[in-house]
């Protein structure tokens, strides 16, 4: 394979992870590279293994076996694999959202967007103390972090409901409020599990624009997991297939397309098609064991 | 009653049907208390059954009955009926207007303090005692530590029943350092806050694993630990006989009692017992309010962010970098410090302490006080707090109950039926508690409270 983009410069590296839930091999053996500043997708029909990619990444889980790699642009290193989540959030800079909506339902939007300044918050209030006693700088880092709830509110459009209750959004708007409360924290890496899922197409379109527009202002990189291949193909650059929790296509959108594989996976294969690709995938897990 | 007419002409239209209902309900409960209460079988003195009339009973009955029918008809549905109708419009947005309730909350502050003098006045010094004592200091003790468990199960969302045990261990922290190092309640009050919060931390540590049931049967399990050990301690805590004569609080070194030096001498005032108890009753209302102040102040710092956050879903917090152990702790910790200042005025105030006072029951009554609030909200504690501490002390007073139902009644007996009661009644018609609706820490434009169906209640 040629030497793409992604490999001269990974913001994550992900070397043989394998993932095992008792007998079950959710993900077995894999390894990948996500560029920085690039848009990275990885799909797969259901149980692929791609959620518990997610949590392994973001320290949910921890990986059977196998290394997580990333890369700051200031060149600080951290090893995922080692660190519990909060630390992977807060310190590596790695934020993501959720397949079923995690919001903070019962406070209001900008309060979502301040839980999610917490670390840089709770620093400046002195680890609460100073902040009580009214010393120290929290009142300016506070109307700091209330101008960048203001600014991500702005982004994804709901300014004028920065008051009320997160639970009380519409479908979409959650979707894009959980999007917006992953970037309050200042993320290096974001991921992203289905954020188009229940999305119509004018709001996944709307999406793809939130997403690019990240991508542009904030030089944030990203990897989602997506169901919907219109934003698949539309916006990633680089793309990542997964089957049964092996690897079997990773390339450019436009070469995972066209991979007989990927085909097979995702729309099966005639009756005499069957040896042929069998064949193949006896190749692959012969290299995978 | 099919179009709908101005408020007035209608409320003058409900007076007879009230009255019919009355009338009906009367009838209704005749029929069943006439025979039931008004006619007793008795035996006499050669063991014959005889029938004796007990009418008297059975007409106060009715006419309470009648009374409470009227006054439901007349006044409470239609109330009812109105309220209902305008906030479901304001529900469905999942807001309220707060305004009221902060009016509320103002006239109450101002009359709990003036609350004393208005008793003094009219009952005069003497007669004071029992309603600055047991109603005034008893419910602002529950009020302090049904904030100070607010923190823990209404911010944080983690279920603790066994928040006595940190009640207990301020209690006894004051007890034995003022007895044996002879060190003022003014020192020690901190400390035995400080080593309510230790022991907060020592209980979360083990308990931070666990989520909802489990951890509600781990705090209630540390909550029996707590007083087993003080029961079987004997050398240090004098085991269940209890530690006395422990040392009162004093005014900045003066005492109150009869010496030359003490309050009453010194300004030249009768001696009287009564001082002492509204020096307390000042005192914990100050604590309290403490509570209150430090509750409001920490829900708009980061912390308590993270404590609410937390209780609305954990996972999510720690996708954002907020260290879960650590704010759980810091909930625990400050929950129980309160909880430790508490203990220290009970121990001063009452000059005694023993494990009696610490059994699970008063975990539950202070559990029971912050879901009956609403959690969460401060107003809604306090309320809950006077209304279930004194709901108990008056049942004390209603002694002319005596003169209905015979000698033997003792209203107090009736405590917990009136507790199952009143809980089965609120969790009909308030299942989030008197307050259920959230306010917010912070706002861009106005100040929206949340309503209660949005906030979730924390799975620990």
């Amino acid at each position: 394979m040629t030497t793409e983009r992604w490999d001269t410069d990974p913001v994550l590296t992900v070397e043989h992870v394998t993932m095992r839930f008792g007998g079950l091999v959710a993900v077995n053996d894999l390894s990948f590279k996500a560029g920085r500043g690039d848009i990275t997708a990885l799909i797969g029909p259901n149980g692929a293994g791609k959620t518990t990619v997610f949590n392994c990444i973001t320290g949910f889980y921890k990986p059977t076996m196998g290394l997580l790699d990333l890369a700051h642009r200031d060149g600080k290193r951290f090893m995922l694999e080692r660190m519990p989540d909060f630390k992977i959030s807060g310190k590596a800079k790695v934020a993501r959202t959720f397949q079923n909506i995690r919001l903070f339902s019962g406070m209001t939007l900008l309060e979502n967007l301040l839980v999610a300044q917490h670390n840089a918050l709770m620093l400046a209030s002195g680890m609460t103390i100073g902040g009580i006693l009214g010393i120290g700088g929290y009142k300016a880092k506070e109307k700091e972090a209330m101008e960048r709830a203001k600014y991500w509110l702005d982004k994804i459009r709901l300014t004028a409901r920065a008051d009320d209750p997160a639970g009380d959004l519409p479908y979409g708007a959650q979707r894009r409020l959980e999007i917006a409360r992953a970037m309050c924290t200042g993320p290096e890496l974001l991921c992203l599990d289905e954020p188009a899922a229940g999305l119509n197409p004018r709001e996944s379109a709307e999406l793809n624009e939130l997403l690019l527009g990240i991508r542009e202002s904030e030089k944030t990189s990203l990897l989602l997991i997506e169901h919907d291949m219109s934003v698949v193909m539309e916006i990633s650059d680089h793309v990542v297939v997964l089957e049964y929790g092996i690897k079997i296509s990773d390339g450019t959108p436009a070469f995972v397309q066209n991979d007989p594989r990927v085909i097979a996976a995702y729309l099966g294969v005639d009756d005499e098609e069957v040896e042929t690709v069998e064949k193949q995938l006896d190749v692959l897990t012969g290299e995978a064991g | 009653m099919t179009a709908p007419v101005s408020a007035k002409p209608r409320e003058g239209a409900d007076y007879g049907k009230a009255g019919k209902d009355a009338i009906l309900a009367g009838i209704i409960a005749f029929g069943i208390f006439g025979p039931l209460v008004g006619l007793k079988t008795e035996q006499n003195m050669s063991n014959e059954l005889i029938v004796v009339n007990d009418m008297v009973s059975a007409l106060i009955i009715v006419a309470i009955v009648m009374a409470g029918r009227f006054l439901l008809s007349a006044f409470v549905f239609p109330y009812m009926s109105q309220r209902g109708k305008k906030p479901t419009a304001a529900n469905a947005l999942g807001t309220e207007k707060p305004d009221r309730s902060k009016l509320y909350a103002r006239l109450g502050l101002v009359l709990i303090f003036f609350y004393p003098i208005i008793v003094v006045s009219l009952v005069g010094f003497q007669g004071s005692l029992k309603w600055v004592d047991n109603f005034g200091i008893q419910i602002l003790i529950y009020v302090m530590l049904g904030w100070g468990l607010n923190i823990v199960v209404g911010l944080a969302g983690l279920l603790d029943l066994g928040y006595v045990a940190f009640y207990a261990v301020g209690a006894y922290s004051y007890a034995l350092l003022a007895i044996n190092f002879d060190l003022s309640f003014w020192v020690l009050l901190p400390v035995a806050g400080l080593l309510a919060a230790f022991w907060g931390v020592i209980l979360g540590f083990p308990v931070l694993r666990l989520r909802g049931d489990y951890l509600a049967i781990v705090t209630l399990a540390f909550g029996e630990i707590i007083r087993l050990v003080l029961i079987n301690f004997r050398e240090l805590t004098n085991g269940s006989a209890g530690i006395s004569s422990i040392p009162k609080v004093t005014l900045f070194g003066i005492p109150f009692d009869a010496s030359p030096d003490g309050f009453a001498k010194m300004f030249d005032l009768p001696l009287s017992s009564a001082y002492y108890k509204i020096f307390l009753y000042y005192l914990i209302l100050l604590l309290a309010l403490l509570t209150a102040y430090v509750t409001i102040r920490l829900r708009r710092m980061p912390i308590g962010r993270a404590w609410e956050a937390l209780r609305e879903d954990e996972v999510a917090c720690r996708s954002l970098g907020i260290n879960t152990t650590n704010t759980k702790l810091t909930a625990f910790a400050i929950g129980a410090m309160f909880a430790g200042f508490a203990g220290s005025f009970f121990a001063a105030r009452q000059g005694f302490v023993s494990p009696e006072s610490f059994v699970f029951m008063e975990s539950a009554v202070i559990v029971a006080i912050v879901v009956l609030g609403g959690m969460g909200s401060m107003i809604g504690v306090a309320v809950a707090a006077a209304a279930m501490i004194g709901g108990t002390e008056l049942l004390r007073e209603l002694t002319f109950l005596k003169a209905v139902f015979g000698p033997e009644f003792n209203p107090d007996q009736y405590r917990m039926l009136l507790f199952g009661l009143a809980m089965v009644g609120i969790m009909i018609w308030r299942p989030r508690g008197f307050v259920s609706s959230r306010e917010p820490t912070a706002y861009l434009f106005e100040r929206k409270s949340v309503s209660g169906s949005l906030v979730k209640e924390g799975h620990g």
